[in-house]
Formats: C-alpha cells, structure tokens, sequence
C-alpha cells in the first residue's frame, strides 16, 4: 500500500494505491484522484522545462519544454543532453531542439521567439 | 489624445489592452518599462499557466505569447523600454525613455496593471550578517532563467510561496543541493501540486512553523543559517535549532502590489490588499482610472488575472464611450475568517447578472460555508470543501441578492459548516 | 616618498585628504576594503550633531560646534544631501527633565546656537506624532541630517581630482620609522612617506600601536538600526532623541535626506572579530525603545536592518594629537565624529604644521562637485538630462528612480566603485523598498558591460561577496 497527495485540485485528498492489488485507489473525491494515484504509482511522469544556450539574442538562454510528459526517472538525463544544446537566435515558439531526449520518444521545443 | 493609456505589459495589462480594443477603443497606448512585453512571465519558464483559459498546460512565456499574438491583430500601440513616472486625476501620463525623452501623454482613461514586488529580507526583519547571497526568489529566477547564472550551489528557500517552490526544483534541476524549505506558517503559502512536484519529488525537507533566526557569513558570502521551530506565538522555540551550511538563502516570502503611482495619484487605499479600493468594474475612486491584476491584489494563477484585466479593460472602453457609472455602490465588508475582498464597491445598478467577487481566508478550511450578510439577514451562502489562505476564492453576486441589500453594505464571512 | 599618507578612507580620512589635497603635497590614502567609507561612516544615524552632548572643554565639544558649523557651505559646495532640520532631546519624566535643563547648560557653554527648552505640547505641535507621554525636550535648530557615505565621497573624490592618490584594498601591516618618515608596510607592497595620519576608525589603536607606545584601547560598540519605507517618513519631522545615557545617545527616530524613517540604534559592546550582524535582541530592544518616542511605528513597513560599529575607545575623548615623531592620530573617532569630520580636517593640517610640514596652498584647487540626480530634477531638467545623454531617459533603479546615466557616470567617477553596493552609495540605485531586487540584475549588467568584466566577478559588496557562481549549461561553449 502506498500513500500519496492527490495534486489534481488545491482538496489535497490523501490517496492510497493498493500497489499489490490492480493498483486500487481509495481515499479520493473524485475519479480524476483515482487515475492521479494510479498513474503517480505505476508511471510517474512530469513535463521538464529548462533553458539551452541561444546565441545572437536578447537573452542569453531560451526557454524549452519537453513537448509531453516524460517519465520522472528521465529528467536528469534529459538536463544533461540539455547541457550540450546552444541554438542561434532567431527561434520561435515550438522549434525543435533536441529529439528523443534521452530515449523517451519526447522532443525538446522552444517556448519562446527569441 | 488616447482613448486608453495602460501602466504596464505584463499578463494584466495585455488582456486588459486588448478586451478594451475588442468592446471598440481605437486608440489604444501600452506603457512598459521592459524590453518586451510580458511581464513577469518571461521568466515563469516552468508550465502549469492557463489551464482555466486555454484548457492547456502553457509556461509562462508561452501564456504571454498567446496574448501578444492577439494585439497583432489589433491597432493597440507599445511604448516599450518606457518608465511612467507619474499619472494624476487629469489622466495625464508622465512618461521617460532613451528615445523620447521626458513627455506627457493624455488619456480619457487609464488602467493600471504594474503588477507587484517581491517581500524583501527587511521587510521581515532576519536577524544576522548581510553578505552576498541572499535573494528574493524572483531575483534568483531572473538570473537563472534569462542570463543562465547559478546564484548559488548550497541553498536554503524561505517561505513557501509558489515563486519559491517553483525555485527549489528549477535550482535542483541545475545541479544545486536544496537543502531545506522553511515556512514560518503551520501550512504551505503555495499549491499543493507545488508542494509535491517541487520539493517531494527532490526529496526536499519542508519545515513548517519554522524560521530562520540567523544568518552567518564569510568571507562576504553567506555561510550558515540557524533555523528555529516556532511556538504558536511564533516565537523561535530555545533548543530547537537546525543549522546548515549554505551559500545562498532564497527568500519567497510574499508579494506587495506595486502601487506608488496609484498613491501618488490620490486614489483611495485599501490597507487590507495594499491596492486600490476598486468597484465592480475594476474603476478606482477616480473616475475612468481602473486597475487590475496584481497590482490590486495577488492573484495565485494567472487565468484569474487575465480575466479580471478584461473586465478592466472593458469598462474602460464603457467609461470612454458611454461616460461613467454613476449608480450608488454597496460597500463589501470582510467578515469573519475573510482578510479582503475585491472588488470592495459594487455599484449595483450597473451588474448585469451577476457581480464577480474574490477573497482570501485566514485560515485553512474543511467543509465550509460562505456567508454574505446584510446586517443580521443571511443573503446568500456558498458551500465549500476546501479552503486555505493560499488559494484566492471567488463567488458570484446574483444582481437579485444585490438588489436585496438595503443596509448600503454586505459582510462576506466564512465557518466551518 | 610621499609628503603625506592618511592611513583609512572613511570620513575622517576623507576630510583629511581633502584638506591636505588644497596644498602643494604629495598625498596617498590607504584603505584596506574595496571602496572608501565601509566601516563607521556608512552605518550610523546619519545625525549632524548641534553639539550639547560632549562634555564642555572637550575635544569633542569644540570639534562638533566647528564641524557643524561647516557643513552646510561643505555640502552645497560638494554637491552632499544636508537639511537643517533641527533635533529635539525628549522628556519623558520629571528626572529627565533635569537632564535636558542640564544639556541645555552644556550646550550653551559649548557654544551651541538657539537652543531652546520647548514644552511637550510645543514638541507636539512642531512633530505631532511624538508620544503625549513627553514633558519637556531640548531643542536645537542647528541639529541637520545628512548622507554620511555621500559625504565622505564628496570629499575623497574632490581629494582625488586635485591630485590625491587612493590605493583601496590596501591594508597597512605595519609602521617603521625611517629616516625623514615611515616605511609602510602593506599586503600590497611597501611604501614609503614623511608623515602618516591615522584616520583608521575601529583599527586605528592597531596602527597607534606600530608608531608609538600604547596608548588607548579601541571597544567598538555596536549599533542597530530599522530603515523604514518612504511611506513612514512623514512621521518624523525633527530628529528625535531620547535623554542620553550610559549606552550613549540612545534610540532616536529621524527622517534621512532620502526621505526614509531611521529608527535606531541600541549600543553593544563587542568582542572578538568585527562583524555588523543584526540580532534579534538588538532589533528587539530598537523598537521598545522607540515605542517610547512615537507609540506608533509600522515595522511591517521596514524595508531594511543594518547595523554599524562605533570606533569607542576606553577614553572619553576624541585621541587627536601628535603621537609619534611625524605621526598624527585622528584615532578613537567616535559619535559626534561624522559631525566633527570637516573640524577635525583642519585639525590635522595644524598638526602637521606643529610637526614642521607646512606647504604653500595651491593656486586653484578644486573645491566643488556636482551630482546630476534625475530624482530631483525638473520636468525641463529631465528633458535636457536625456536630450544630453538618452541613457538619463532610462530607469534603472525603480523605487528610487535612478537612471542608467547615473550609474554609469557613478562607474567613471573619481573612485569608481567595483560593486553593485559602491554603485548603491554613489547614485542610489538599490537604496529603495525592493532593495535591489529589481534592478540589481541590472547593475550586474551595466557594471560588468562598462568595466569589462564578467558578470560573475560582480561583487555585492566587499572582497569575496561574488553575486553569481557559475554559468548554466556550460558544456554547450565547448
């Protein structure tokens, strides 16, 4: 049995994922909370946004996002990929930076026109 | 001569510029002090922005960039790199920049969007050295995310606010040790997806009813802070010392509307939001100067700000095309367990449906009502399941129930049910 | 060999260098920090004293009288924020009531002008909101505020401009006495001078002792302060004192030429390495003490805790005199030493005239400044500010509106400052309710764009107080 924080509205319900048995959630309001613990158990997966390197702009970093939710386990790996990126400005909104950040299938894109 | 001058381009002036272009201003002038519109926001770099708005997860640049690509489309005018330095009741605009010097711009209406500022290390009196390498969270976030330097590598958040939260992760990502985030209040300032994506998924300690007592240099850089349990008086608690060593302390210890203009400007005050008394339609106490976003109060998300910066921007195109609202306003009084409300006026003869009202609760609730009263006569209640000090609340006003008032103010309270 | 090295660079050395900069002398200050005015003159009340408090007969008695009397042609000529506003020492009962009668006495026997003994209702009506509890107080007009820093930098700078040579982050190790002088010994290599002055505040005991016997022990005294937003200014129009007592003048409440509230400071004695921390004691027993004054003080309004360390010494007396063969103390310099500083200047010339240095005057030295400041010019000044230079069109600084134009005129000054602090003290930028945390990341810029540097060798503040660590995603350079 795993305990957990449901984070899908500001209630906070405090989940538990019967990880033993077909991952069965008790202790939600609601069926999104069911799907959060199921997921946040089994699967955990966040969006990354960082910056990479942008030369010739008014900043001198860009902003970027993994285009989906990658695995929580990968967003080290895909900060250091990060760290070997530099892009020349100008670049827009959705550009594609890296792809397959480390091997999740999950591009890499701008977030913003630099 | 425009028909709308707006004091700033973050998200709350953008909105507002642009619902006032739609209900039919021509004539339109956005004032911003930065290099590009956007706000604050250019350096949200993080995702969780317009979820309410856009029914999407945007970050922070993207949710700016949604709504200066829609003034594309419009005849709205920038003044970019530009400082006002002051506005007066005449609506004039005093305004300076490198390129056109010193000038004074007249508007039939003003909307005032400047946003806030971060609570600062005096303002809340740490005791201790005073080196280098204590930051508000902001700061911090400015350096990191726009011009890619590290502030630090050991550091110590205080105050748990979302900027602050958000920070520990973004620090952690790069390569910093977070090593603690203290909170001087028995619960959280920020939201609890927050809580978990930025300081439980690093494994970062969150030391609630805690604070730091001393703050220790060498060399002129931070080196140690001592940090204290606290009491229910909040008194550091003898014995209950935490020391670490650090080089840097981030502080997000909460956020103060920007309103010297305002106040330069003779417009009424409220102590309670340090913003403006507003009515119904966002207007201040002078007629055809509105204000909206965080410069009337601090929003938690920015969906709420941009919707409230349309009304704004909207009745300002009202005030210019149709003259001003003249019915007689119903005061809002907080009640018990509420610390504002906003708006603080509400002009009844001028609510179409319904009035949107917004406040904030002292205290975390479960299962709970809100109440609005006119004098001992209960007018209206509202069920809630949740509630906490760090999440704005909002109900809307029936014209009806408005209309109902006869005392000329309404108290607006909340109770556990 | 230089005529003449001034060993410190806070106000008293600063006045010194100024004074001597008017003669035809060869002149070197020496400070060990990275920028003048770092110990005892940027961290106090920022009080041009009337002159009632020292004893009468006094060094300290006679000095404060000059040096006020000074001030105001000083601070017009050298461009220095000063107003005249008047101080007012409180009564809070029938036993301090005697001891403003008795300050009253002394002052006029130190020869201080209109002092007046004014009842609480007067007090009341001149500065409405001082406590209702206040029966009497001691009022002198001739009591100003000023900017201590910008003092100090006035006078080092004009000192600089007519020739005299500032070595900062120069620390003096040790004294010997040469033929005709001193051999001084630096952690930046020797040098060599006829005369020194020993200007060096809370150190200056240590550098007495490498020139001549012991003579007098430096305490440094610690005190706190509250500098309070704008807003709060208006609650005080005087400067206000409570009845002097062992620990010194006591917690005041004054307006500051930048129209914040300054409430402060306690007195603490300290032992052990010199270190300006606040504490919560300390601040704690500022705002009793200042409930006394003015019931109603908002500190949720307070934009910023420092604290300073006062050069005190176990002698009641300014320890001003000729010490050792060609060797000068202006030591032990502690409250009224600010208001003193212009009074002991020229005391320091006669001195070296007593020691038989007595050059001819130059012809034209340089005895003015100005200071362009956007904040308070008017519509039409602004407007030729910027026609003149654009970059005094853009705002910088915020909360105190201070311009790029400003801060890179401060960068190319006389003593160009090499921290984001240094820039603080000379245009302001950073002074005001964000502290900094809007444009600091600006001057980061500005100073690492105009002095060629990288932004991670900015300081803050003194050596070593580096503002940034590293740079984000750094393998990309390769």
């Amino acid at each position: 049995m795993k305990e957990l924080v449901c984070i899908v509205c500001p209630k906070g319900c405090r989940l538990h994922v019967d990880d033993e048995n077909g991952f069965t959630v008790t202790g939600n309001s609601c069926p999104r909370g069911a799907e959060y613990g199921k997921n946040e158990i089994q699967n955990p997966t966040r969006v990354l946004t960082s910056t990479v390197r942008l030369s010739g702009g008014a900043y001198r970093r860009c902003p970027v996002k993994t285009e989906k939710a990658v695995p929580k386990g990968k967003l080290l790996d895909i900060m250091k990929e990060l760290n070997h990126v530099e892009v020349a400005s100008p670049v827009s909104i959705g550009q594609v930076v890296l792809t397959n950040a480390a091997g999740t299938g999950v591009n890499v894109v701008v977030t913003k026109s630099l | 001569m425009y028909d709308l001058i707006v004091v700033g381009g973050g998200p709350a002036g953008l909105a507002a510029a642009n619902s006032a272009w739609q209900k039919g201003l021509k004539n339109i002038l956005i004032v911003e002090r930065d290099k590009e519109l956007g706000g604050i926001l250019n350096q949200c770099i993080h995702n969780g922005f317009g979820l309410h708005r856009f029914k999407e997860e945007l970050t922070g640049p993207e949710y700016a960039a949604r709504f200066i690509e829609m003034l594309k489309d419009t005849g709205v005018s920038v003044l970019l790199d530009t400082m006002v330095l002051e506005i007066n009741d005449r609506h004039e605009v005093h305004v300076i920049s490198a390129q056109n010097g010193y000038q004074v711009l007249q508007a039939k209406s003003i909307v005032l969007s400047m946003g806030c500022r971060e609570r600062t290390r005096g303002a809340i009196g740490i005791p201790g050295e005073r080196p280098a390498g204590v930051f508000t969270a902001g700061s911090a976030q400015r350096y990191l995310n726009l011009e890619g330097y590290m502030v630090g590598k050991r550091v110590v958040i205080l105050g748990s606010g979302d900027i602050g939260l958000i920070m520990a992760r973004r620090m952690t990502l790069e390569g910093a040790q977070v090593l603690a985030c203290v909170e001087l209040m028995p619960y959280s300032g920020g939201l609890m997806r927050n809580i978990v994506q930025c300081l439980q998924d690093w494994n970062i300690p969150l030391y609630l009813s805690h604070t730091i007592t001393d703050i220790r240099a060498e060399n002129g850089r931070v080196s140690h802070v001592t940090v204290h349990k606290l009491d229910e008086n909040r008194q550091p608690i003898p014995g209950t010392n935490l020391e670490f060593d650090c080089d840097t302390v981030l502080l997000s210890v909460g956020l103060i509307p920007e309103n010297e203009l305002t106040r330069a400007a003779g417009i009424e005050m409220d102590p309670r939001t340090n913003g403006a008394v507003v009515y119904e339609n966002m207007e201040t106490s002078v007629p055809g100067i509105f204000a909206c976003g965080n410069v009337v109060h601090v929003h938690d998300l920015v969906d709420y700000v941009s919707a409230e910066s349309e009304r704004a921007g909207a009745a300002a195109a009202e005030f210019v095309l149709k003259g001003q609202r003249e019915g007689k306003a119903l005061e809002l009084k907080n009640g018990a367990d509420v610390s504002y409300t906003v708006p603080q006026k509400i002009r009844a003869d001028d609510v179409g449906k319904a009035a949107d009202v917004f406040f904030r609760v002292r205290r975390v609730f479960k299962n709970s009502v809100i109440e609005v009263h006119d004098g001992e006569k209960l007018l209206a209640s509202f069920k809630r399941e949740h509630m906490a000090p760090g999440e704005m609340e909002h109900i809307l006003l029936p014209r009806k129930i408005l209309d109902s008032a006869q005392g000329g103010q309404i108290t607006i309270s909340a109770r556990e049910a | 060999m230089f005529d003449v090295a001034v060993i410190g660079c806070g106000v008293i050395g600063a006045a010194a260098a100024f004074e001597l900069s008017k003669y035809q002398a060869s002149v070197v200050v020496l400070e060990k920090e990275n920028d003048i005015a770092m110990g005892a003159t940027r961290a106090n009340s920022a009080i041009i004293h009337a002159g009632y408090d020292p004893k009468p007969g006094t060094l300290m008695a006679r000095l404060n009288v000059a040096g006020n009397a000074m001030t105001e042609q000083l601070c017009k000529d050298l461009d220095v924020p000063f107003a005249r506003i008047g101080s007012f020492v409180l009564a809070f009962s029938e036993e301090e009531r005697a001891t403003v009668q008795a300050l009253y006495e002394r002052g006029v026997k130190n020869g201080v002008p209109g002092l007046q003994i004014l009842s609480g209702d007067e007090v009341r009506q001149m500065d409405p909101l001082v406590s209702p509890e206040v029966v009497c107080a001691l009022y002198a007009p001739s009591a100003g505020i000023i900017t201590p820093w910008e003092y100090a930098l006035a006078f080092a700078e004009t000192a600089v401009v007519n020739g005299v040579e500032l070595r900062r982050s120069t620390e003096v190790t040790d004294l010997k006495k040469i033929d005709g002088g001193y051999r001084i010994e630096t952690n930046r290599g020797p040098l060599e001078a006829r005369f020194v002055i020993n200007a060096a505040g809370v150190q200056s005991d240590k550098i007495h002792d490498m020139a001549a016997p012991h003579a007098f022990t430096v305490i440094p005294n610690k005190g706190e302060y509250y500098v309070m937003d704008k807003s709060e200014c208006y609650r005080a129009k005087h400067v206000l004192f409570q009845c002097p007592n062992a620990d010194g003048k006591g917690v005041l409440i004054t307006p500051t030429m930048d129209h914040n509230l300054l409430v402060g400071p306690n007195a603490q004695n300290i032992s052990g390495p010199v270190n300006t921390g606040n504490t919560a004691e300390g601040m704690a027993f500022v705002r009793a003490k200042a409930a006394q004054t003015m019931p109603s003080l908002a500190y949720r309004n307070a934009i910023r805790n420092f604290a300073g360390v006062r050069a005190n010494t176990d002698k009641d007396e300014f320890q001003i005199g000729i010490a050792a063969e060609h060797f000068i103390d202006l030591a032990g310099i502690k409250s009224p030493g600010l208001s003193s500083a212009p009074a002991i200047a020229l005391e320091a010339v006669k001195l070296l005239n007593e020691c038989g240095f007595a050059p001819e005057k130059k012809e034209h030295p340089v005895l003015t400044r100005r200071k362009k400041r956007f904040r308070f010019m008017s519509e039409d000044e602004r407007q030729a500010a910027v026609r003149e230079n654009p970059l005094y069109g853009r705002v910088i600084c915020r909360c105190e509106t201070v311009t790029e134009g400003e801060i890179v005129d401060a960068i190319h000054s006389p003593i160009p400052p090499c921290s984001v602090d240094g820039v603080k003290r000379r245009a302001g930028s950073g002074m005001g309710r964000c502290q900094g945390g809007f444009c600091g990341p600006r001057v980061v810029d500005i100073l690492s764009r105009e002095l060629n540097i990288s932004p991670l060798s900015v300081l803050q503040d003194g050596e070593g107080s580096n503002i940034l660590m590293s740079e984000t995603k750094k393998e990309a350079q390769a």
